[in-house]
């Protein structure tokens, strides 16, 4: 293998990587505060990639489709929140097959809005180039997703570490009850990161949609990914969410660019391993 | 008690039975269906209904039986009795390596692993195109003739199945009534005060997922023959989903209950998807109002109301 | 020279984190003794207990039963060795019959537990001996009631049938009479008179009169140390307890 080889599929995992990111630090962030796997999280990304397109199509602006994708799955996130999922407080499987209910209906809702046919979100020409590198070719595109994704990492350690919400978030995650009981108002917090989850699976969905595209089944096929990298990170866990998302990117881009007739089993691998020695992940906390 | 339920499914399986020669080729077709996902369903119910163990994989070995019985069947022509061993041990095998990875992790770390590991056997199916023909699926798996008796026409084809489920229903049944059925239902009731007890907890879980495994490769077996085609999409997340549904419906924890969300599953289907396209749609709702309104499942409300 | 202790623990401590919760126990149960473990909320009772029994693995120390050292070993190695716990907030199992509560107690050390092809019902010993736990505890009337549905009383009852089913050595007792009435507790402390005296009981109580009436020696545990250890008349002579129970 010629050495560039294996730069560029460092680069492309460490893009898929990003973009993994911001699926999973959403979900991740959701189950920490809230307890809840949301099933429906990977059709937010799918979501999000369609109105992103269908509002691209339209007003001929890459940065309106972003902000109109995260806005909307944001608010549709936390209807679903407000509205079904907080009628099942504690019941955690109850919980778990409601989101599942909702992915099905999401599914088809696309199916039967944007139809069957895969669809490219058109990116700005700004980033529709590429950068030439010690003989290697990097399409600005996924040095942009791998910015993206820094800079939200970034803002949601701040958030995280350096706010008041953020430390309530992080009580929250710690100790449900014991927040609830020195006055943080769990509920609305629970609104909120469900929101923010969204938000960011939704801006995931429209930027990947740019090299990716948006297609029927999206949705089910990045849902396992994400839930490999919270797993492998460990749920509620941001810097989990982080190393997870890398380790998967770049398990994943090697697999299917050494092995691809073994697909996902290049990810399931390395997964029992962590599990093997670690249940809750290399990040996570037991219980 | 024992006795009253065996009064039960005698009748049940009676019914069936004599209701077989009266139905019309197409409505036959469906009860074979929906006892062959109820044997599915039955399979989840004793991880998620006796152990507490949602399981969001349980197609994974439903679909590697059905892709070992079809692939042998047409490629290798082994015969029926050779398929239906290799697909059953071929998904027993697959849950005892799972197993090991799974029973570590609970509740929600184990729905997702499940769903995890289900998705790298759906992945193989859809990837390893040299064995298992990728997308295109394996088709004319032939219905299996056993020297004077055929089971090629819908009704005694029926009448295997009916044989099949009744069985998997009374070995199942047994199970959970049995002392390690009650060392289940105390894992999913206290699983620390298992643990006080004495009890090998996760050896419990273990042997639970095997076994349940085990019966998913029994209905995929039924499935590759009475389908006569195996494709991914029996390896896939959306056919565990549906089997976790129909479990949830008819009240997990039941047996029963899930053999009748199969039947209430595979009818809806069938009927809805004549008229609309939109059946994906109607399932989500169909799920969220159980949740709402049935938490406890069909049989689970009425059990209730009973006591 | 001293014979197999029921029970010992040398410099046994916990740490959570930042916090040591058990600091350096060192005690020593005799076979048959009855011992009561007293001492101000968080002084670490129930984390020792915890550490006994094996749902917490020791930061540090040793934990004997009967001489075998079961420092490492899990809880349901420790179970089959003769150790049973109640626990201070009732955990049973909630959707099952009260004779079925105990029937899982019981064949927790029986191969029958494996038997998957005959209904329960059908092992008539394990069922048998179920109803003499239950006689034993006072709970025969209410055998096929969901556990769900007992009063508090029934289910802190069907804790001690749970831990006593199977006969065990060690006996921990973690608040037997937590959230009792008056009345209830007299009957509790009733039935823990009742119990096999070759068991070695330990028990955390908070109400001083049953714990000094049921036992004869007291351990007194506070912010995780042992502060006093000794006869019932010795501890209640003892300064330092007075100081904390009376004096503060």
């Amino acid at each position: 293998m010629r050495p560039d080889f294996w730069i560029v599929q460092t680069f492309n995992g460490l893009s898929y990587g990003a973009l993994l990111f911001l699926l999973a630090s959403g979900l991740s962030l959701i189950f920490g505060v809230m307890r809840i796997v949301n099933m429906a999280h990977g059709s937010y990304f799918m979501l999000g990639g369609y109105l992103g397109l269908s509002v691209a199509l339209r007003t001929r602006s890459f940065a309106m489709a972003v902000l109109a994708a995260v806005v909307a799955i944001a608010l549709i996130g936390m209807a679903m929140e407000r509205i079904f999922l907080r009628r099942l407080r504690g019941q955690d499987l109850g919980q778990v097959l409601m989101t599942i209910g909702f992915a099905l209906i999401f599914q088809d809702l696309a199916l039967l809005i944007w139809g069957g046919d895969p669809y490219n979100l058109p990116v700005p020409a700004v980033l529709a180039g590429s950068v030439r590198a010690g003989g290697a070719v990097f399409p600005l595109y996924r040095i942009f997703i791998v910015g993206v994704a820094v800079v939200v990492g970034l803002a949601l350690w701040l958030l995280l570490d350096r706010t008041r919400a953020g430390a309530m978030i992080r009580a929250a995650v710690d100790d449900g009850e014991m927040a609830q009981g020195v006055g943080i108002n769990v509920p609305r917090l629970s609104l909120a990161v469900f929101g923010l989850g969204a938000a960011l699976a939704a801006l995931g969905g429209v930027i990947g949609a740019g090299f990716l595209g948006v297609y029927p089944g999206a949705d089910s096929e990045v849902l396992p990914y994400a839930f490999v990298v919270v797993i492998v990170g460990g749920l509620g866990s941001l810097p989990g969410a982080m190393a997870g998302s890398l380790l998967v990117g770049l398990l994943d881009n090697f697999g299917k660019a050494l092995f691809p007739e073994l697909a996902y089993f290049t990810l399931f691998a390395p997964m029992a391993l962590i599990l093997a020695i670690r249940p809750t992940g290399l990040f996570g906390r037991s219980g | 008690m024992i006795r009253r339920r065996a009064i039960f499914a005698v009748l049940v399986v009676g019914a069936l039975a004599l209701l077989g020669p009266l139905l019309p080729s197409y409505p036959l077709t469906l009860v074979t269906q929906a006892l062959i996902f109820g044997i599915l369903a039955m399979s989840l119910d004793l991880l998620l209904g006796y152990t507490g163990l949602p399981s969001l994989g349980q197609a994974a070995y439903f679909g590697s039986a059905a892709y070992a019985v079809a692939l042998l069947a047409t490629e290798r022509q082994v015969g029926f009795l050779g398929c239906v061993v290799a697909g059953i041990v071929l998904a027993t095998i697959i849950a005892a390596v799972f197993g090991i990875v799974a029973i570590r992790a609970r509740g929600t770390y184990f729905l997702m692993i499940t769903l995890a590991l289900g998705m790298v056997v759906w992945g193989l199916a859809f990837r390893w195109v040299s064995l298992t023909k990728g997308d295109n699926g394996v088709a004319g798996v032939p219905r299996p003739e056993l020297g004077a008796l055929s089971l090629v026409a819908p009704l005694p084809f029926f009448y295997f199945v009916l044989a099949m489920a009744t069985l998997s229903w009374v070995l199942l049944g047994l199970i959970v009534t049995s002392p390690f059925g009650l060392g289940l239902k105390g894992i999913r009731g206290s699983e620390s005060r298992m643990e006080a007890l004495g009890y090998n907890v996760w050896l419990h879980k273990y042997l639970a997922f095997v076994i349940a495994g085990a019966f998913a490769g029994l209905a995929g077996v039924l499935w590759a023959y009475y389908n006569g085609f195996v494709g991914p999409i029996d390896v896939q997340l959306v056919t565990s989903v549906e089997a976790l549904l129909m479990t949830a419906l008819g009240g997990p924890g039941t047996l029963i209950g899930s053999a009748l969300g199969a039947g209430i599953i595979v009818f809806l289907k069938n009927f809805v998807s004549v008229y609309t396209k939109r059946w994906l749609l109607i399932l989500g709702a169909v799920y969220i109002g159980v949740i709402l309104f049935a938490p406890r499942g069909l049989v689970g409300a009425l059990r209730r109301r009973g006591s | 020279m001293v014979g197999d202790q029921a029970l010992r623990l040398e410099g046994v401590t916990k740490d959570f984190g930042g916090l040591r919760a058990v600091d350096g126990v060192t005690l020593e149960v005799r076979p048959g003794e009855r011992r009561a473990l007293i001492g101000p909320n968080g002084a670490g009772k129930t984390t020792l207990f915890n550490l006994i029994s094996g749902a917490l693995p020791v930061s540090a120390g040793r934990i004997t039963l009967f001489g075998r050292d079961v420092t490492r070993a899990p809880a349901r190695r420790r179970a089959a060795l003769g150790l049973a716990r109640t626990f201070q907030i009732t955990n049973l199992f909630p959707d099952l019959s009260v004779a079925d509560n105990v029937v899982l107690a019981l064949q927790a050390h029986t191969p029958s537990r494996f038997a998957m092809l005959r209904p329960v019902g059908a092992f008539r010993e394990l069922q048998s001996r179920a109803r003499a736990t239950l006689d034993a505890v006072g709970l025969t009337a209410v055998a096929d009631a969901v556990v769900r549905n007992l009063s508090h009383g029934e289910q802190r009852q069907l804790e001690i049938a749970l831990a006593i089913a199977g006969r065990p050595r060690v006996l921990l007792l973690d608040e037997p009479t937590a959230g009792l009435s008056p009345a209830e507790s007299q009957l509790m402390a009733g039935l823990l008179a009742r119990l096999d005296p070759a068991i070695t009981v330990l028990m955390i109580e908070h109400d001083m009169d049953i714990a000094l009436e049921l036992s004869s020696h007291v351990t007194v545990l506070h912010y995780g140390c042992v502060i006093a250890d000794g006869s019932r008349d010795e501890v209640r002579a003892d300064p330092q307890v007075r100081e904390i129970y009376l004096g503060a």
